[in-house]
């Protein structure tokens, strides 16, 4: 997998992210759970989700990158994940979320040119329900994509400190 | 067979299981270890003929793992195939600088599996 989207921009040119993040996640989605997501004509209400991965991003970029979705959209993936119906995958829906994640922030950070070497990334972490805040200490900005997995709705965002 | 597979993700292991499975590999024991240590204990007790190896992992990362499995006496000559998100060349130039035989990014198609883990295997007969 080559390199040959957006240089790692010093100026912080986030905007130019977006496609290259919308084209790492269906790609990992195609190929791992053999589905093609939707655009959202509209951006995902996002009380609607109560499942987030989180794999942060160290090194010369430093923020993180997050996957949410709703539990039934989590099950889903589990399931065609492991080959079973959603509702066997039981307590490896997270797990199954936070690994779809990471190959999500991997297969992103692999296209941008200079990220691949000199960013590393944590393993992931999961958290289910509605209400909480995730709050960077530092100054962030980012990008973030809408779209629909199984007409059910799914929103990877990338934050960096600027 | 028997394979170990090394992953802190369970699904991941079960995905790469099945991978090899479809890529026609007769697998007579599926062996699984979370990270590089436990991997390292397993290796210590059980004879296995191939490895696939995260690389991100807590506790001890893959490529840490590789370079102490090659100090293991009953390990000599398992080949290992690295099985990770991390793509970039640098990575890759690790992995194989440790002893690592081949190098899958995730994510993957079973053809991909197939199309690395074979040739491996076939000069390790």
């Amino acid at each position: 997998m080559t390199a040959i989207y957006p240089k790692l921009d010093a100026g912080g040119n986030w905007r130019s992210w977006t496609p290259v993040l919308e084209l790492a996640t269906r790609e990992v989605f195609a190929l791992m759970l053999q589905s093609s997501l939707a655009t959202a004509p509209q951006p995902c209400v996002e009380h609607s989700v109560d499942i987030t991965a989180i794999v942060g991003l160290a090194g010369c970029v430093s923020g993180a990158i997050s996957l949410r979705c709703t539990m039934a959209s989590a099950a889903l993936m589990a399931g065609k994940m492991l080959g079973v119906n959603p509702a066997e995958a039981g307590p490896e829906v997270q797990d199954a979320v936070g690994e779809v994640c990471n190959m999500i922030a991997g297969n992103f950070k692999n296209k941008i040119t200079g990220m691949g070497d000199g960013c590393l990334l944590s393993v992931p972490t999961v958290i289910t329900g509605t209400d909480y805040n995730l709050q960077s200490l530092t100054c962030s900005t980012g990008v973030e994509i809408h779209l629909l997995f199984e007409k059910l709705p799914l929103i990877v965002s990338i934050r960096v400190h600027s | 067979m028997r394979v170990l597979i090394v992953d802190d993700s369970s699904v991941m292991r079960k995905i790469v299981a099945r991978s090899l499975q479809q890529a026609g590999l007769d697998l007579t024991q599926v062996l699984d270890a979370g990270n590089g240590a436990e991997a390292l204990a397993v290796v210590r007790q059980e004879k296995v003929d191939l490895i696939l190896c995260d690389i991100n992992m807590p506790i001890m990362d893959g490529l840490e793992f590789v370079k102490q499995l090659s100090g293991l006496e009953n390990a000599h000559g398992v080949p290992v195939v690295m099985i990770t998100t991390e793509g970039s060349e640098s990575h890759v130039v690790q992995a194989l600088s440790a002893g690592a035989r081949g190098y899958i990014r995730k994510p993957f198609t079973p053809e991909q599996v197939k199309e690395q883990v074979l040739p491996v295997l076939a000069r390790n007969p």
